[in-house]
């Protein structure tokens, strides 16, 4: 066992440190200088460009050869500094990040939860009906091909402009300061309400049809045929066959878990919804290396935690896993 | 053992997983709900973003007292620090801190704000007399010495007015109440802008600031002599609350109405805040609105500065700039057939609706229209004309020798031309798609780019571009910066100077006919428009980059709250009607006072 985590543990640093690497890198691989976009939006004092271009370039430490930028990364990294924005400078990085990171969790730990259980339920309850299979499904199917900026656009555009029911973007009222108050809380849910629909409508498709092909395909498995041979009720074959089928959608779930971070891009642009997602877009767009750099930090960070979890979940739920790990030990 | 316990404990684990999951599917669907909402009460309190003064109490503002504005701020506001130029907090200049004149460009007038007046005493000697009975927020009273302070601060930390110190000597205290300004080297023109462009800061409170504090400082809690003082600030919006004692209602009998101004970050979607402007959310709105003309006259009650054609103000020139380092455009005759192969009534009538003007051809502003030498643009301006335009490339020796329809250079070589400007900033994308049109139907291959904004910046530093659109020499006191734009040199630094001349235009006449306009007193009209003409006779003659069209102020307000807002009309205020940094010191500040609360109809 401890040498079994031992293992997954040494292999999680190393990815760690080579998604990290990655993602220092790959901010600068983009054409466009941080301090460039700073000074153009400066404007009016355009003659201190020069002075003070050289200033922030200092300041952001991007005058030392890349190499030296790396370790300087890395040792700030340490220190839990993760940098200073470009996009909303001079604010630091983890602060920004920390502001959105609520929005983002408020946002999709529902969306993905409650897709997650009424896809599953809905699924398992299509397999078993002809009638809702055949005509129920494929809307499913067709909720998850959809392009999913034009199912929220739609969405906005029916609920929002055309009934006026909610508004279309923010997180709250723009006439309200953040409070601790009933007409705040009423505000934000009516802003969250659309980006959470609109998830939710994409997440819900997606399980369903995967609960719902994971069950026939258990139905048609020789133990169920076994079961149903030793005349067990039809009840118990579904139970049995509903246990073996959301094994990987646990799966999924924890993998939806752990981007949570991440923020959904395409919904937070489409609504101007202020999480991570549309951190990310403005950091590109701004070629703010730091923010991006940051935001993609969470993201690893939250995914090896999610897969770390699915591993001993796993080892708890599976019995296989546990087997095999045991053959080792011995 | 051991293998037994484990395996009646997964047992357990997954008996219980699965039943959880199993009743969940009907039974806890309503609790999952319920789990959420209190998530979101608990939550609440961290939404907080930034706020100075976080008030326990929920605050709605009263819609009648409160200003709404938007058009400004492309990202959260970061704080209050007025030398954070492009990130301070909309209004940080202008409603908290003052400059010492204000600037109107309509009527090309200085008129005296916390300063109360301002003489050359020598030739370069420059006496401020500082406004008495000016008391900051904070209760400390306003004196000459952070008048000092200010300009001397900008000595140690590099911020935007910094550069001042090339020709500025030294600024001495005579006493409490008067400021010399003694300079190396008098620049009258240049220093006409730092006059209102300088917002003064208190010395009591920035004295013990470090330079950091200064350049990436956030100072959430700023002193102002302003009409309004800081209320809070979040990733949506800024607020500004009316303070009592504003010195100029005593001095002046000026007294803004509103007693909030709540300044909303833009969503990045132009039919946002369409929305907003027609719904009457905004009160004022400074974005550019594709069709506002429409609803300006389909009686929406959406108003413009003018009431017709061209709708807005001007606030800058948007060129075609010309890499004069690469072939061709480094053959003037080539330059001016792409002037004369432009369309740019179709760019003002068509993309823009007809609410920009075409630029004069030497791109100075409607505003400085006085120093424009009819007879040089007569003699050397250019105009659409794609018969000229195919005659000045065929008489250069362009021709067509492998028969694609486009033109060779006349050493043979092909041309290929990529035009750039931001990705996604439609307006100049389509006009790009009018230029493109234009050069192909005279022969000559050019191409639409469209890079995102840091790549068009980094492709405008390096000068590797060929032609771009651009727009950055603004509105202001004296066209000596619309040339300084336009000459900066010397070329080899203008990748690390970045202020204009990314066309590496070369030519030492010019810069020296610049740095003399510099010399010129402001009052010496007729001693500019000397300078002026010989430059105008450079730049239509070389042809360095082509003047096209007149950006507008663009401005959109509803009178449903408010009234009495900046207009052409007569008798109605002539102030710019802009919530832009750097426009509240060129009589913005003056719009604020001229309005009045529309009484609610009971």
């Amino acid at each position: 066992m401890r040498r079994y985590f031992g293992r997954k543990l040494l292999i999680y640093l190393l990815t760690l440190f080579l998604a990290v690497t990655i993602d220092w890198l790959i901010p600068r691989f983009m054409p466009g200088d941080p301090v460039d976009v700073l000074m153009a939006r400066a404007g009016s004092f355009a003659e201190s460009t020069e002075l003070m271009h050289a200033y922030y370039t200092q300041i952001f430490g991007l005058d030392v050869p890349l190499g030296q930028q790396y370790l300087n990364f890395w040792s700030a990294l340490f220190r839990g500094d993760l940098g200073i924005s470009v996009y909303v400078f001079p604010q630091p990085v983890a602060k920004v990040i920390m502001d959105a990171v609520p929005f983002d969790i408020l946002l999709l730990v529902p969306a993905i939860l409650l897709s997650w259980l009424a896809g599953n339920w809905f699924g398992a309850f299509a397999a078993r009906s002809k009638r809702l299979d055949n005509t129920v499904l494929p809307l499913g199917y067709v909720l998850t091909a959809t392009p999913y900026m034009w199912l929220a656009m739609l969405l906005a555009w029916a609920l929002g402009i055309v009934l006026k029911i909610f508004p279309i973007s923010g997180g709250y009222s723009y006439a309200m300061s953040p409070s601790f108050s009933w007409a705040f809380i009423g505000s934000f849910l009516e802003h969250w309400f659309l980006p959470f629909a609109s998830l939710f409508l994409v997440g819900f498709g997606g399980w369903a049809i995967g609960m719902r092909n994971m069950i026939i395909y258990e139905l048609e498995a020789d133990y169920s045929h076994y079961l149903e041979a030793l005349g067990a009720p039809r009840r118990l074959v579904r139970r049995y066959a509903f246990h073996n089928a959301v094994l990987p959608q646990l799966t999924g779930l924890a993998l939806q878990l752990g981007v949570i971070v991440a923020g959904a891009v395409a919904t937070e642009v489409v609504f101007s919804y202020p999480g991570i997602g549309y951190l990310i877009l403005q950091a590109i767009n701004t070629r703010d290396y730091f923010l991006l750099q940051g935001c993609f930090l969470f993201i690893i960070v939250g995914v090896l935690l999610a897969n770390f979890v699915i591993d001993i979940v796993y080892v708890l739920v599976d019995p296989r896993t546990r087997t095999g790990m045991q053959g080792e030990a011995a | 053992m051991s293998t037994r316990i484990l395996k009646v404990l997964s047992v357990v684990v997954i008996l219980s997983v699965f039943l959880a999951a199993c009743t969940s599917a009907t039974a806890t669907q309503p609790a999952a709900t319920q789990t959420p909402v209190i998530q979101i009460v608990e939550g609440t309190p961290q939404v907080v973003i930034v706020t100075p003064t976080p008030g326990p109490e929920a605050v709605t503002f009263e819609r009648s007292e409160t200003l709404y504005t938007g058009g400004t701020q492309w990202g959260p506001p970061t704080g209050f620090n007025p030398w954070n130029l492009g990130n301070y907090a909309m209004g940080t200049f202008g409603l908290c801190y003052e400059p010492l004149f204000i600037y109107d460009p309509l009527a090309d007038e200085f008129t005296p704000w916390l300063a109360e007046s301002g003489e050359w005493t020598s030739d370069n000697v420059y006496q401020v007399k500082v406004r008495q009975g000016v008391t900051w927020s904070d209760g400390t009273p306003f004196t000459g010495a952070d008048v000092k302070y200010t300009f001397d601060a900008a000595q140690e930390a590099p911020v935007g007015i910094s550069p001042v110190w090339d020709f500025l000597g030294s600024v001495d205290l005579v006493d409490d109440f008067t400021v010399n300004f003694t300079f190396d080297q008098a620049l009258y023109q240049g220093w006409s802008y730092y006059v209102y462009s300088t917002p003064i800061v208190s010395k009591s409170r920035w004295e013990t600031k470090s330079v950091e504090e200064f350049t990436s400082g956030l100072n959430p809690e700023p002193e102002c002599t302003g009409p309004y003082v800081a209320e809070s600030l979040d990733q949506t919006k800024v607020v500004w609350a009316k303070r009592d004692g504003w010195w100029a209602t005593q001095a002046l009998g000026l007294d803004p109405k509103p007693t909030r101004i709540v300044d909303i970050v833009n969503s990045g979607n132009n039919n946002v805040a369409l929305g907003m402007v027609l719904q009457g959310q905004f009160d004022l709105n400074n974005n550019f609105l594709p069709g506002i003309s429409r609803l300006v006259e389909g009686g929406y009650g959406v108003q413009t500065y003018y009431p017709g054609v061209p709708y807005n103000l001007s606030a800058n020139t948007a060129w075609l700039l010309m890499n004069l380092t690469k072939k061709p455009m480094d053959d003037p005759a080539f330059r001016k057939a792409v002037a004369y192969a432009i369309d740019v009534s179709q760019i003002v009538n068509v993309v823009y609706a007809n609410m920009v003007l075409p630029a004069n051809p030497t791109g100075l502003l409607p505003t400085w229209e006085k120093y424009i030498d009819q007879a040089v643009v007569d003699e050397l301006g250019f105009s659409y004309d794609p018969g000229e335009a195919r005659q000045l490339l065929a008489d250069a020796g362009y021709q067509d020798i492998d028969g694609d329809g486009f033109v060779e250079a006349p050493d043979g070589s092909t041309i290929e031309l990529r035009i750039n400007n931001p990705n996604g900033w439609t307006d100049w994308m389509e006009s790009n798609r009018v230029i493109v049109n234009g050069l192909q139907a005279v022969g000559i291959n050019a191409q639409t780019n469209f890079p995102d904004f840091p790549e068009y910046l980094s492709q405008r530093n390096e000068g590797t571009f060929d032609m771009m659109i651009a727009n950055d020499a603004q509105i202001a006191s004296t066209p000596w910066r619309y040339y300084l734009w336009m000459a900066r040199n010397p070329i080899e630094d203008i990748a690390t100077m970045q202020d204009g001349n990314y066309g590496r235009y070369n030519n030492q006449e010019v810069f020296d006919l610049v740095d003399q306009l510099d010399q010129v007193p402001i009052d010496d009209v007729a001693g500019m428009q000397a300078i002026i003409s010989q430059l105008q006779r450079h730049f239509l003659t070389d042809m360095p980059l082509i003047p096209l069209w007149y950006n507008g102020m663009w401005s959109q307000v509803s009178n449903q709250y408010w009234t009495n807002w900046p207009s052409s009309a007569e008798g109605a205020p002539h102030w710019t009607p802009s919530s832009w940094r750097g426009y509240w010191n060129m009589t913005a500040i003056r719009m604020l006072t001229d309005l009045q609360p529309v009484e609610p109809a009971d």
